[in-house]
């Protein structure tokens, strides 16, 4: 395909600590062109946009945009060249009007005086170019997802944009409103802008883009024209890597049921209905955003569900709180480690008892001597590296961390254990470490529920896979049955 | 970094750490060497025993606010609720004739209920404690000046006069009311699974939530504490002055507060030790006296309080400062 480069990006690599997010990739983008960005979560979409951006800094390598060679690109130079990103989640001020959101920050050029009429009016006739109705003195929180989203795009052609980047733009969008956005998307390719589309949906990529770029595990794959390649091609490129890590053995079969979950409906999720057996590891495949951490914190009691029912050892469990679900010896790993897991300022010892303290508590008193016992014995089980169990937790390394949570699992003596993102931003070998450590709570009958986004994980330590898509089960996967490209295929919804 | 720079650092990072568990300890020190050189009738045991006595009132009300502040909440309203039940104490032993036994505990009932009040508006309207506090603030002492009818309410009976002047062994009984609420308070936080959970909430809420604790009724509770505890200071504080009035109590919150920053309790939550409180304490207690022995104007005594209060909090700010510049480099690394 033939075409002005409007932006070209030679060789970016970026290292974060303990990943490589992007390796020595290249791509062009041509002027007027729809070009998607496919790839699984963590193959480097996101910061690849960001590096565009100027939201991160790029380790080596260098961004032309517009003829402009850059080795480091700060947001003010990307924006002054045209370069806009809609985020997922939207820059708007909810609380001003859809007029003051376009033009926000901006100077009125004829009056040193803020000109509401004047804005009013420009925002009418930006957004009267997309053939919307929207009010442009409503206020922002007033309009819908898909009205904020066009303020969004009318905001990044207000400022003369000439590289739109849209993230995962479709992801609240009902069918008729994709409907509205992509004849939008056409308008400002027939202006010679260049979109850059970022999707998880295959179709939609198929629809409205020209070229295709597949990223995987932070690697430029390849380009492609987007009528010259297929479905399953898209998959393969995506998926198309050997299985790398080792995975212990198991040792014991699963056993009986344990947990049933039954048209469970709330927190985005609807009528999901699984079953997990003592001593099996239950993988939960999805995309970013299909409802898996939603799922978990539904089980757990995190969040209340409105509809549905769990099971336990055959038994309906009423789960309302969190405090419900330790009660039926449920245990949940958050992938927030910071945020929800664990108590940075708070020694070792204080994180690993703090679900016990009610039971080595006489009259209310904690026994330190039994804490010190307990808090111990863990810290020996699962090899927690720290100089004394009295060390905060926030001076330890992710991978201490994240035992330091499991810790706190085990000692609740959990029966079922919901592991979200366990291995994320941890490095090999405590990757490794928490692998056999999962094997061997099975092995001693324990239930486990791993959410993952690393699909090679997934395979190489589940007995069996239930697939989400956008807030449903999209279905289940059996051990022998195990195939990265049916799991892609149904995590990406097949309408 | 150069060798030479670490090693600064590293030496600047000690001497932190040792200044800031010591900092309040070594200004009180400091403070006392000072006026007793300054004014020959400070160190006098007649004179360290009034001042002791002066700030044990707002030294018990800090204990009950340090525990709303540790789970990472507030209470302004401290020193309006003591205006209420203090009125309401004197109507009760002076209108109604009500015996000492009778009243005291009605009282601490009373007081309790101010910080259920507090508590629940504040779980049930999800507003900061800081606006819930100051608005039920202004209603607490309100309804003092509507009850107390712009009168000086006196006639108590003699058995009540014990509490606020007494002494056991020399030593006014409000200290030593302060001393066994102190140790309680200590013992409570350090020692129990109340105590952790008190911190767990400070520290990080959505963690303790899912582990399990019930944060709305623990936040209740804890402004029940902080109310029950200030009732305490209203018993006291009415048998010191002996009369009903509207003024007694006023403020006393900001003593407490100031006191509570500078001995190291943390306006977020999560930290707080009672003997840091203490020391606390005792530095507001040091500065009022020295002010009063040298004759300061009462409006310049405002002055230096406020400005107090200001560096309590503008230290408190630096160290989470120099925390957070010390998780991002243990992530970074």
């Amino acid at each position: 395909m033939d075409g002005k480069v409007v932006l070209s990006l030679q060789n970016i690599t970026k290292r974060y600590p303990g990943v490589l997010a992007l390796n020595n990739v290249s791509v062009d983008f041509l002027e007027g062109e729809v070009h998607a960005l496919l790839g699984e979560n963590g193959a480097g979409k996101s910061t690849l946009i960001k590096a565009v951006a100027g939201a991160i800094e790029i380790d080596s390598g260098t961004i032309t945009i517009n003829g402009h060679i850059f080795q480091k690109v700060t947001p003010h130079v990307s924006r002054s060249l045209g370069v806009e990103v809609i985020y997922q989640e939207f820059n708007l001020v909810p609380t001003l009007s859809v007029a003051e959101n376009i033009y926000l920050c901006e100077k009125s050029p004829n009056s040193a005086l803020y000109n509401a009429d004047e804005f009013v009016k420009k925002a009418s006739a930006v957004l009267a170019q997309f053939g919307v109705h929207i009010d442009p003195r409503a206020m922002v929180q007033d309009l819908s997802i898909a009205d904020q989203q066009i303020v969004e795009i009318a905001k990044a052609v207000s400022k003369n944009v000439k590289i739109l980047i849209m993230d995962e733009p479709s992801a609240p969008l009902s069918v008729s409103e994709v409907e509205m956005m992509f004849n939008i998307i056409r308008q400002l390719k027939a202006r010679g802008v260049t979109v850059i589309y970022i999707s998880h949906r295959l179709e939609e990529v198929f629809r409205i883009s020209d070229r295709v770029t597949v990223l995987r595990d932070g690697c430029y794959i390849t380009t492609l024209n987007t009528a010259e390649t297929s479905r399953q091609e898209l998959i393969k490129l995506m998926v198309g890597r050997e299985l790398k890590e080792s995975y212990p053995a198991r040792k014991n079969p699963p056993g009986e049921i344990a947990l049933e979950v039954k048209h469970l409906t709330g927190n985005g999720n609807r009528d999901i209905s699984f079953t997990a057996r003592a001593g099996e590891i239950l993988g939960i495949a999805g995309l970013v955003g299909a409802g898996r951490t939603e799922l978990a914190q539904l089980i757990f009691g995190a969040v209340p569900a409105e509809k549905g029912e769990i099971l336990i050892s055959g038994n309906t469990a009423q789960i309302h709180s969190p405090l419900d679900a330790i009660r039926h010896k449920i245990g949940f790993l958050t992938e927030d480690r910071k945020g929800q897991g664990l108590f940075l300022e708070m020694s070792v010892k204080w994180n690993i008892i703090f679900p016990i303290l009610k039971n080595i508590s006489k009259y209310g008193v904690v026994d330190t001597k039994k804490e010190d016992q307990i808090a111990g014995h863990y810290k020996d089980r699962i090899n927690i590296k720290t100089p004394s169990l009295t060390q905060k937790v926030i001076n330890l390394s992710g991978g201490n961390q994240q035992k330091v949570v499991l810790a706190k699992a085990l000692a609740a003596e959990s029966d079922i254990l919901i592991f979200d993102e366990p291995t994320r931003g941890i490095d090999v070998g405590a990757k490794q470490e928490i692998y056999h450590l999962m094997t061997e709570l099975a092995d001693l009958g324990k239930t486990i529920l791993m959410i993952s986004s690393d699909m090679e994980e997934l395979l190489g330590m589940s007995d069996r896979i239930i697939v989400m898509c956008e807030g449903r089960l999209a279905g289940e996967v059996q051990k022998e049955n195990f195939d990265q490209h049916y799991i892609l295929d149904l995590a990406s919804g097949t309408n | 970094m150069t060798e030479r720079s670490v090693a600064i650092n590293s030496f600047g990072s000690k001497i932190g750490s040792l200044m800031k568990k010591n900092v309040p300890f070594v200004i009180l020190i400091f403070l006392l060497i000072l006026f007793s050189f300054i004014a020959p009738n400070f160190m006098t045991f007649g004179n360290i025993r009034t001042l002791v006595r002066q700030i044990s009132f707002a030294g018990i009300s800090a204990v009950g606010l340090m525990f709303v502040m540790i789970s990472g909440g507030i209470d302004l309203s401290i020193g309006s609720q003591i205006v209420f039940s203090n009125v309401l104490l004197a109507i009760m032993l002076a209108d109604w004739k009500f015996p000492v036994g009778l009243a005291i505990p009605l009282i601490m009932l009373v007081g309790t209920g101010l910080g259920l009040i507090n508590g629940l508006l504040y779980i049930k309207l999800k507003i900061a404690p800081l606006i819930i506090t100051l608005g039920t603030s202004a209603i607490f002492k309100g309804f003092g000046y509507i009850i107390n009818h712009s009168r000086n309410i006196m006639g108590f009976p003699d058995s009540f006069r014990w509490f606020g002047q007494g002494y056991i062994g020399g030593i006014p009984v409000p200290v030593i009311v302060m001393v066994i609420v102190a140790l309680i308070g200590s013992f409570i936080l350090t020692k129990t699974y109340f105590g952790r959970k008190v911190f767990a909430l400070g520290g990080n809420e959505e963690a303790a939530r899912l582990a399990g604790v019930n944060v709305d009724r623990m936040k209740v509770i804890l402004f029940m504490i902080c109310g029950f505890v200030s009732s305490i200071t209203t018993v006291l504080l009415l048998s010191r002055v002996f009369a009903g009035q509207t003024i007694t109590g006023q403020g006393l919150e900001f003593d407490c507060l100031t006191a509570a920053l500078l001995g190291g309790v943390s306006f977020k939550g999560g930290e707080g030790t009672i003997f840091g409180l203490m020391v606390g304490i005792l530095i507001i207690g040091v500065l009022n006296n020295a002010m009063q022995l040298a004759s300061f104007p009462d409006f310049s005594q405002t002055v230096v309080k406020g400005t107090v209060l200001l560096i309590a909090v503008a230290f408190d700010v630096y160290q989470k400062k120099r925390k957070a510049k010390v998780i991002v480099a243990n992530t970074a690394s």
